[in-house]
C-alpha cells in the first residue's frame, strides 16, 4: 500500500488506539533523540503489520519492544535498520531520514536480525574484518575496532575459530559484535537471547545494559523479565498497534503485587484473614493454601506473618503474586477496546 | 571502492569451497585430455591451409565455451540466494553500502574466479610456444571473446541467483536461459521472418568473431549490454526486496 494509502487509513480512524500519534515524554530531555519515528505504517497486502507507530529514543536509553509472538516487532525494527521499506511515516536517525539518504543514516545504526547474519566459513577475525569494511571503518582502525568488539563480546579467545563451528551463544555474541564494533549511536536488536541458555542469557543482558550507557539500544522480547532486567523504557505492541509505553517505573507499577499465596501447616479461618486491613477478598486454594487479594499500595504480608507467629498458624510460604505479561496484555487489550467502544 | 572490498570478499569465500576447486580440476582435466587429442590431430597433418592457432587454439575454446555454460551456473548459484537462505543478506542490506555495489562486488568477485580458470586453460595453448609459432594476436582475441561471454554469462547466472532462496533453482533456470541464448538462432533456418534478429540475440554467434581472429564492435558491445542488462535487473531486484521483505 502506498503512502498516501497508508496516511488515509491513518486519518480514518484517528483514535482509535490508546497513544497513537503522540510522543512520549522522555525522561532524559537534554538530549536531543538519536530516533525518531513517526507514524510509521506497513503493511503486507491487506494485513497492516505496523500501525501509526510514533516514538522516539535518545542516547543513554534502552528501549524494550514487546510483545507476542507476531505482534509486528520484527517488521518494525527492520525498518528501522533500513531493511524493509515502511508504507508510511518517517524514520529518522540521528536527524536524517533513512529514506531519503539511506547510506548516511545506516552508518549509524547497528543491527542484529533475528538470524545473525554470519558467514559459517569465516573465522571470527575474518568475519568482524569484513563487517568493518562495510560499515566504512577506515582501514587503519579495524583492527583496534575489532579488538574492542571481540572484546566486549567475551569472544577473544574464539577469535581464530570458524563461525561454522561456534556455538549458538558464541554466534550470536558474534552478532552483537559486528553490531557494535562501529560504535554506531543507535544498536538495534532483534531478540538478542532467543535460544541461549540462563548463563549465556545472563551475560548478554549484561552486556546489553553495558551498550545503553553509550548508545542508544533498542530490542525486541516476548519475554518480561527481559525487559525488567535490561530496558530503561518499554513499549508494549500488540498486532502491530502500540498498547502501552512508558519508563520501566511505570511498568513495574503496573506490575504491582496485589495478591499472595499464603502456606500454612494449619490454615487459619478465611473471615481471620478478610480483617487484616488492606485485604480485600480471600480465595482458598487447598486445606493448606489460600490466596488473598489485597488493595494496591497496600502490603499486609508482614502483619500476616506477625499473626502466623502469634495464632501459631505453622506458616510455610507467603508468596507474592507478579502479574505475568499475559495478564498485562489482557488487561491492556480490553481497556483498548472498550476505549474503541466508547468511541 | 567498496564494490572491491565486496568482490575480494566474494572470491575468497569461493574459494573456501570445495566446489572452485573441484571445477578447477574436473575442467583442466578434462580439458587437458581433449588438447592432447588435438595436438596430436594436428601433428599427423600440420601442414594444413589453418595454422596450430586455429586449428588448435580456436577448438579448445569453443568446447571450453559450452562447458561454460554449465559451469557459470553451477558458479553463480550461490551468489545471492545462498545468503538469502542463511539471512547473511542482512549484513550487506543493513550496512551502508549501495545495492549496485553489492551487486558489482558479487559479479567482479565471480568474474575474479572466471578468469583465473579461464588463464589456467590458457596455459595450455600457451605451452605450444615451446616447440612452434603462435599467433598470439589471435590467441588474445579468444581470450577477450571468451572473457566477454563469461562476463554475458555470469550477468545472466546472478540476476537468477537473485531472485529465488534456492541455490538449485537459480543453477537451473540460468542453464535453461543461456541455453536458450545459445541456441536461438537454431530458428532461423530459412525463415524470412526475424531471422537475422534471432541470430543477432544468439550469445554463440558472437563468440565465432572472436575465435576466428576477426574484431567486431558489434559482438563486444552485445556481450557488454547482455550483461548491464542482467545487471541493472539484479540492482532493481535487490533493492525492490526491502519492500517486499
Amino acid at each position: 500500500m502506498s503512502r498516501a494509502a497508508a496516511q488515509k487509513y491513518a486519518s480514518r480512524k484517528p483514535s482509535k488506539t490508546v497513544v497513537t500519534g503522540t510522543h512520549f515524554h522522555m525522561p532524559n530531555t537534554a538530549s536531543a533523540p538519536v530516533v525518531q519515528v513517526e507514524n510509521l505504517y506497513r503493511f503486507y497486502g491487506a494485513h497492516c503489520a505496523v500501525h501509526n507507530l510514533s516514538f522516539s529514543l535518545a542516547k543513554g536509553e534502552v528501549l524494550g519492544l514487546l510483545g507476542p509472538n507476531g505482534a509486528g516487532k520484527t517488521s518494525t525494527l527492520q525498518m528501522l535498520a533500513g531493511n524493509l521499506a515502511p508504507s508510511g511515516g518517517r524514520i529518522l536517525i540521528d536527524g536524517v531520514d533513512l529514506l531519503d539518504e539511506p547510506l548516511k543514516a545506516k552508518s549509524a545504526i547497528g543491527y542484529l536480525p533475528e538470524v545473525p547474519p554470519l558467514y559459517p566459513e569465516l573465522t571470527v577475525d575474518e568475519y568482524l574484518l569484513y563487517a568493518a569494511a562495510l560499515h566504512r571503518v577506515p582501514k587503519s582502525k579495524r583492527r583496534s575496532a575489532c579488538d574492542s568488539a571481540l572484546e566486549r563480546c567475551g569472544l577473544k579467545e574464539v577469535r581464530r575459530r570458524l563461525i561454522g563451528n561456534l556455538s549458538k551463544g558464541f554466534q550470536q555474541r558474534v552478532g552483537i559484535a559486528q553490531a557494535i564494533l562501529h560504535a554506531p549511536p543507535v544498536v538495534i536488536l532483534d531478540e538478542p537471547t532467543v535460544g541461549l541458555d540462563p548463563i549465556q542469557i545472563r551475560e548478554i543482558r549484561a552486556l546489553i545494559a553495558e551498550l545503553g550507557k553509550e548508545h542508544a539500544v533498542i530490542l525486541s522480547t516476548h519475554i518480561l523479565p527481559e525487559v525488567q532486567a535490561v530496558c530503561s523504557r518499554v513499549q508494549i505492541v500488540h498486532k502491530g498497534r502500540m498498547l502501552y509505553a512508558d519508563t520501566l517505573a511505570g511498568l513495574a507499577e503496573r506490575l504491582e503485587v496485589t495478591s499472595l499465596v499464603l502456606e500454612c501447616r494449619q490454615l487459619p479461618l478465611l473471615k481471620e484473614l478478610r480483617a487484616i486491613e488492606g485485604v480485600q477478598a480471600v480465595e482458598k486454594l487447598d486445606s493448606n493454601r489460600a490466596r488473598l487479594r489485597f488493595t494496591a499500595g497496600s502490603d499486609p504480608a508482614e502483619a500476616i506473618a506477625v499473626l502466623a507467629v502469634k495464632n501459631k498458624w505453622g506458616l510455610r510460604g507467603l508468596t507474592p503474586e507478579y502479574k505475568s505479561l499475559e495478564q498485562v496484555f489482557v488487561e491492556l487489550t480490553t481497556a483498548d477496546d472498550s476505549t474503541e467502544a466508547a468511541a | 571502492m567498496m564494490a572491491f572490498t565486496i568482490a575480494w570478499r566474494e572470491l575468497r569465500n569461493l574459494f573456501l569451497s570445495p566446489l572452485a576447486w573441484v571445477i578447477l580440476a574436473v575442467l583442466q582435466a578434462v580439458l587437458a585430455w581433449m588438447f592432447l587429442g588435438d595436438v596430436q590431430v594436428f601433428l599427423l597433418n600440420p601442414n594444413g591451409v589453418e595454422g596450430v592457432t586455429d586449428r588448435v587454439a580456436s577448438g579448445l575454446y569453443s568446447v571450453i565455451s559450452i562447458m561454460m555454460l554449465l559451469v557459470v551456473p553451477l558458479m553463480s548459484m550461490r551468489l545471492v540466494s545462498e545468503e538469502r537462505r542463511s539471512g547473511s543478506l542482512v549484513l550487506l542490506l543493513s550496512a551502508p553500502v549501495r545495492m549496485s555495489e553489492v551487486i558489482l562486488g558479487k559479479y567482479l568477485g565471480l568474474m575474479g574466479f572466471l578468469a583465473a580458470v579461464l588463464a589456467l586453460l590458457t596455459l595450455m595453448p600457451l605451452s605450444l610456444a615451446v616447440g612452434t609459432h603462435l599467433d598470439y594476436l589471435k590467441l588474445f582475441g579468444c581470450v577477450l571473446g571468451m572473457l566477454l561471454m563469461l562476463g554475458a554469462f555470469a550477468a545472466a547466472g546472478l540476476y537468477m541467483s537473485t531472485l529465488t532462496r534456492q541455490p538449485l533453482v537459480a543453477a537451473i533456470a540460468s542453464f535453461g536461459l543461456l541455453l536458450f541464448f545459445w541456441v536461438i538462432d537454431s530458428f532461423n533456418a530459412g525463415s524470412a521472418l526475424g531471422g537475422s534478429a534471432f541470430q543477432y540475440l544468439s550469445l554463440q554467434g558472437h563468440l565465432f568473431n572472436w575465435l576466428r581472429g576477426r574484431f567486431s564492435s558489434a559482438d563486444l558491445i552485445y556481450y557488454l549490454l547482455f550483461a548491464a542488462v542482467f545487471l541493472v535487473l539484479s540492482v532493481r531486484r535487490l533493492d525492490s526486496a526491502r519492500l517486499r521483505s
